[in-house]
């Protein structure tokens, strides 16, 4: 197994410091269509601005650097023990070099391991794929937006919610409505609908790892995805909770079967920022690119 | 659109503030996160103040008066001249400090407290009765944030850990917006009430 540890810390780093091209676009977006003067126009210069001060400083792009979620893409052969070994000590060096804050913190006593490192901590799912390149994920999920997130089983008592995509676009609206501004808004929601009550939420979370301007190869979930992102945005809650026109950059939507007795949907809620890079090693070059 | 405010912030001052109003705001605050706030509650509002803690105590009421706690978890650098730089310094959501607040802001005579999210009744109806605000930082603008602190001035209960002590910090055009005012209003509230009204309608329509 190659020693590629450098290699990622240079992907936490780019990860923590470097904002993705597709997020930096819908932002600017954002910032035109909002009110001249505005305190929401106000919030979204005062996040480009921070973008790109960052961007030049190598600084991380918000104090909160998150839980580290790794996912890995590989051919056949290669070392998931190894690969863990060399993710931890990558984030290590990067929490020493300060591109992450020390995070991890011991659920009961609430230590601070000090490393980003601890009991399932960073998490890393890994897939084998008939390739030839390796592929490493990243996704840097902070705590303010986490907790935003949540999970409904359909039908619900709170509201009158089939088990259909009708029931789905319930679940999400009542969602973002909960959420306000306090995930850092504007968000992006990623939606996992089905599943069992963990596999609904990490398929939610998957859906953040996509293009903020792509399409969902279904069109019914396409289609309401669009009708989400336009609903959510007429909400007004707008970034930070000002009160504005953008609440949300997107919404991503993801299907998985599920028991015959249960109907989950669960919503990742993810803040601006939408930390996730992709390293891709091929034949021994290096590339890190944003989704 | 901006109101450039400067520490120390006097009562007419804060209570000339409503919400929405953006502000630049300059001058030596403090930051403050749950284990200061439950310090400050602990050792001095319900008093009295152990002698081991006078000397701060008599610091901090001087710093405080008319003065800004930030609700920041910072990452610290130790530069090679031994003072400290603020490397990421964006707000901490606010909500845990809800039970301390008000009576943080009547016994210090605070006019502003910096954070993320908003408050709720205790700290609006604390606002309101000793003429305070609260400022909405940007979450997330960590570097900017950071950038606007010209000098860590002084460092306090360190042994708090370092994203839980008391940074007192020089900060210069700090960029905040009034979210709760010192007239019983609060943006927050006025926002959920206006997207709660527009949910029903994309529900029925």
């Amino acid at each position: 197994m190659q020693d590629i540890t450098e290699h990622l810390v240079e992907l936490i780093k780019s990860t923590s410091t470097d904002l993705s091209p597709d997020v930096e676009q819908a932002l600017h977006d954002a910032h035109e269509a909002e009110e001249r003067g505005s305190a929401a126009q106000g919030a979204l210069k005062t996040i480009l601005d921070n973008v790109r001060m960052s961007r030049e400083s190598g600084r991380p792009i918000c104090q909160d650097t998150g839980t580290p979620n790794f996912t890995i893409w590989h051919p056949e052969g290669v070392s998931q023990r190894a690969l863990t070994e060399q993710i931890k000590n990558a984030l290590r060096i990067a929490t020493e070099q300060a591109c992450l804050r020390p995070n991890a913190v011991a659920a009961l006593s609430g230590k601070n391991s000090g490393d980003n490192t601890g009991i399932d901590f960073p998490t890393i799912h890994f897939h084998e794929c008939q390739q030839n390149d390796l592929r490493i994920g990243l996704m840097l999920k902070g705590g303010g937006s986490e907790n935003c997130g949540c999970q409904y089983s359909i039908p619900s008592s709170e509201f009158a919610a089939s088990r259909d995509i009708q029931g789905v676009r319930k679940a999400v609206l009542d969602a973002a409505f909960k959420a306000q501004g306090f995930g850092c808004a504007p968000g992006i929601l990623g939606v996992g609908i089905g599943g069992d009550r963990a596999t609904s939420v990490i398929k939610g979370k998957e859906q953040l790892f996509r293009t903020l301007g792509d399409s969902n190869p279904d069109p019914e979930l396409d289609a309401m995805e669009k009708q989400l992102y336009r609903e959510i945005n007429e909400l007004g809650i707008g970034p930070m909770g000002f009160g504005g026109k953008t609440t949300v950059l997107a919404v991503k939507m993801g299907e998985l079967h599920r028991l015959p007795a249960s109907f989950f949907v669960s919503i990742a809620y993810m803040c601006w920022a939408d930390r996730r890079k992709i390293m891709t090693i091929r034949n021994g070059n290096v590339e890190i690119t944003a989704p | 659109m901006s109101t450039k405010l400067t520490i120390p912030i006097s009562e007419e001052q804060a209570r000339g503030l409503k919400i929405g109003d953006q502000v630049l705001l300059s001058g030596v605050m403090f930051t403050g996160r749950d284990a200061a706030h439950k310090y400050l509650i602990d050792s001095f509002v319900k008093g009295p103040c152990p002698e081991s803690e006078r000397a701060l105590y008599e610091h901090l009421r001087k710093g405080l008066s008319g003065g800004v706690i930030y609700h920041c978890g910072p990452v610290v650098r130790k530069r090679d001249d031994g003072k400290y730089e603020f490397v990421a310094a964006g707000p901490t959501t606010s909500i845990r400090e809800e039970p301390y607040e008000a009576d943080v802001i009547g016994h210090f005579g605070l006019r502003a407290v910096i954070g993320k999210g908003g408050m709720r009744d205790k700290t609006l109806a604390g606002c309101q009765q000793y003429g305070a605000v609260y400022l909405h930082a940007v979450g997330g603008a960590a570097t900017l944030i950071a950038e606007s602190v010209k000098e860590v001035v002084d460092v306090h209960k360190l042994d708090f850990g370092v994203p839980e002590a008391f940074w007192e910090i020089r900060v210069e055009d700090f960029p905040c917006v009034v979210t709760m005012d010192s007239h019983g209003q609060s943006l927050h509230d006025k926002v959920r009430e206006d997207s709660e009204t527009k949910l029903k309608e994309i529900l029925a329509g």
